[in-house]
C-alpha cells in the first residue's frame, strides 16, 4: 500500500450532528429559504417602534424606581387574590389528581379505568392555562374563582401524569411482598405504593404550587382575577412606574418559592 | 441492661409521636385551606356560579357545529404564529447563549459580578411569563409579529440559559483539561473543549422550546401581539363561538403537531 503523496496539513473538526453533506446542504438551503420568507413576512412600523422607545424608556425608569405606594390597594388585593387562589387550587388540584394518577397507573388500574384517566389527563394538558381561563371566565363570571377552577383543572393534568408515571416505575418487589402478606388492593396501595411515591408527589407538589403562582399572575389579564389583573390595568393606564413595581413583586415571590420549595424538596428526599 | 417491659401489640407505621406531628401538619394544611378559600371568595358572586351549568351548555350548544368556512381565513395567522415561535426562538437563543456561559461556573469570567446578573437575568425571564412581556412590548412597540417575537425571544432566554448553563456545568474536565495541555488559548478551549460537549444539548433544548413558544405564540395575540390569538379575541369579542372552535380545534391540531415534531428531532439527536 502506498503512502499518500501529501497529508493534509490543516485539521478540520468533523461535523457533530448531521453527518450526510448532502443532507447538511439541503438543510443549510431550507433554513436560509424559511429565514428569508419568515422575515420577510413580518411588517415593522418603525415610525411606530421609534415613537415607542421613550415609552420604553419611561417603562425602564419605572422598573428602576418602582411606585408601590400609589396603587397600594390594588396591588395588595391583587396578590392576595393571586396567593390565595394559588393554594386553595393546588390543594384542591392535588387531591383530585391523587385518585386520577392511581388510576392512570396501568399496574395498579383496570384497563379500562386507565383509558379513562390517561384521556382526562391528555385533555387537561392539551389545552393552555388562557384558554381555560376565557371559557370557565365566560361561565363564572369575572374573579378568583374563575381562576382557581382554571388552575385546579392544569395541576390535575401535571400531577396526575407524573405521578401515575411515578407510580409505574415503583420497585415491584416492595409491592409483590406486601402481596403475598395477602393484603387487599388498598393495603396494596398504603403500605407498598403510597410510601414509594410520597416524597415525588410532595416535591411536585410544591413545585406546581410555583407554577401555578406564576400563572395566576397570567390568567388575570382575561378577567380571572388575581395580580395579572392588576398589572393589565396598570399597563394600560400607562403608569409604567406601578407596573414596574407589580412585576418586581412578582419576580420576588417566584424567586422565595423556587429556592424555598427546592430546599424543601431537598429536606424531604 | 434495662429490660424492656412493654412489647407493642399491633405494629404501625409510624411512632406515635410522628403521628401527632402529621396530624397537626394537616390541620395546618386544612385549615390554611380555609381561611385562603374564605379570603379569595370573599367577592365571588355565587349567583353566577350555580349559573354556570346552563351558561356551559350555552356556550357548547353555541359552539358546534365549527364553522368550518372560517378556515381559509387562519391561514395566514397560522404562519404568522410559527414565525413568532420560531424567530422567537432563535433571538432568544442567540441571547441565552452568552448569559450561560456567564452563569456557569466554569466559565464564568467572574464569579462575583458577571454570574450573580447573569442568574437574575435568567430567574427575572423565567418568572415573567411571554404573555407579560407581550403586554408591555405591545404597550411599547405598537401591536404586531415584532412584539410577539421579542416576547418570546425574552421569555425564552430564561429557559434555555438555565439548562444550557447546566449542561456546561456538567461537562467532562478532563476533555477540558486535555485541549488546555495542547497549549489552546481560551477561545480554543471553549471552541473544541466545551463546545463539542454541549452541542446536542444545546440543540435538544433549543428544540424543546420551540415546542413550547409555538404553544405559547398560539395565545399571544389576546394582547394584541399578532398570530392566531389576534383571530381568536376578535372571535371572542364577537362572541363568535362557532369561529372559536375551529380556532381551538386549529391551536390543538398545531401543538399536537410541534410536539411531535420536536419529540422525533430530539430523539434523533440525543
Amino acid at each position: 500500500m502506498s503512502a499518500p503523496d501529501q497529508y493534509p496539513s490543516t485539521w478540520r473538526r468533523p461535523p457533530q450532528i448531521v453527518t450526510d453533506r448532502r443532507w447538511r446542504l439541503a438543510l443549510q438551503i431550507g433554513i436560509v429559504v424559511y429565514l428569508v420568507l419568515a422575515i420577510g413576512s413580518v411588517e415593522v412600523n418603525w415610525s411606530r417602534v421609534y415613537e415607542g422607545l421613550e415609552r420604553g424608556q419611561r417603562f425602564i425608569m419605572g422598573f428602576l424606581q418602582p411606585d408601590f405606594a400609589s396603587r397600594w390597594r390594588d396591588i395588595s388585593q391583587g396578590l392576595v387574590e393571586s396567593l390565595t387562589m394559588t393554594l386553595t387550587s393546588t390543594v384542591v388540584g392535588v387531591a383530585i389528581s391523587v385518585p386520577i394518577g392511581i388510576g392512570a397507573a396501568r399496574n395498579l388500574a383496570p384497563r379500562w379505568i386507565y383509558y379513562i384517566c390517561r384521556a382526562i389527563i391528555a385533555v387537561s394538558r392539551a389545552l393552555q392555562e388562557i384558554i381555560i381561563a376565557i371559557f370557565f371566565v365566560a361561565m363564572f363570571g369575572f374573579g378568583p374563582f374563575a381562576g382557581f377552577l382554571t388552575l385546579s383543572f392544569a395541576t390535575i393534568g401535571f400531577i396526575a401524569k407524573l405521578l401515575a408515571d411515578d407510580i409505574e416505575e415503583i420497585d415491584e418487589t416492595q409491592a409483590e411482598a406486601i402481596r403475598s402478606t395477602g393484603a387487599s388492593w388498598w393495603q396494596l396501595v398504603n403500605y407498598a405504593v403510597q410510601p414509594q411515591v410520597m416524597p415525588r408527589l410532595i416535591g411536585l407538589s410544591l413545585y406546581r404550587l410555583d407554577i401555578n403562582f406564576r400563572e395566576s399572575a397570567v390568567i388575570g389579564i382575561v378577567g380571572a382575577g388575581g395580580i395579572g389583573a392588576t398589572l393589565n390595568t396598570a399597563i394600560d393606564r400607562y403608569e409604567y412606574d406601578s407596573a414596574g413595581a407589580i412585576l418586581l413583586i412578582i419576580i420576588a415571590i417566584v424567586m422565595v418559592a423556587e429556592y424555598s420549595s427546592s430546599y424543601l424538596r431537598k429536606f424531604l428526599q | 441492661m434495662t429490660e424492656i417491659t412493654h412489647y407493642s401489640q399491633v405494629w404501625t407505621h409510624r411512632t406515635p409521636r410522628k403521628r401527632l406531628l402529621l396530624w397537626g401538619g394537616w390541620l395546618a394544611l386544612v385549615a390554611l385551606f380555609v381561611w385562603c378559600w374564605q379570603l379569595m371568595n370573599e367577592n365571588t358572586i355565587w349567583f353566577f356560579v350555580a349559573d354556570a351549568p346552563r351558561q356551559a351548555a350555552d356556550i357548547g350548544g353555541r359552539m358546534v357545529p365549527p364553522r368550518w368556512e372560517y378556515f381559509p381565513e387562519l391561514m395566514q395567522p397560522l404562519w404568522d404564529t410559527i414565525n413568532i415561535a420560531t424567530l422567537g426562538t432563535i433571538g432568544g437563543v442567540i441571547m441565552a447563549v452568552p448569559v450561560a456561559f456567564m452563569a456557569a461556573r466554569n466559565t464564568t469570567p467572574s464569579a462575583t459580578i458577571l454570574r450573580p446578573i447573569a442568574l437574575f437575568i435568567i430567574v427575572a425571564s423565567r418568572s415573567i411569563n411571554s404573555l407579560i412581556w407581550a403586554l408591555l412590548l405591545v404597550a411599547i412597540i405598537g401591536p404586531g409579529l415584532l412584539a410577539g417575537i421579542v416576547a418570546i425571544a425574552l421569555r425564552s432566554i430564561g429557559f434555555v440559559g438555565k439548562l444550557l448553563y447546566e449542561a456546561i456545568e456538567e461537562t467532562d474536565a478532563k476533555q477540558i483539561e486535555a485541549i488546555q495541555a495542547t497549549g489552546a488559548s481560551g477561545a480554543q478551549v471553549l471552541n473544541y473543549g466545551i463546545v463539542p460537549q454541549i452541542m446536542p444539548a444545546f440543540w435538544g433544548i433549543s428544540v424543546f422550546r420551540w415546542d413550547i413558544n409555538i404553544r405559547e405564540s398560539t395565545i399571544l395575540g389576546l394582547v394584541g401581539a399578532g398570530g392566531i390569538g389576534l383571530k381568536l379575541q376578535a372571535s371572542l369579542n364577537t362572541l363568535a363561538w362557532s369561529q372559536v372552535s375551529v380556532i381551538l380545534l386549529l391551536i390543538l391540531a398545531t401543538v399536537v403537531l410541534s410536539e411531535w415534531v420536536s419529540a422525533r428531532v430530539r430523539h434523533a439527536i440525543i
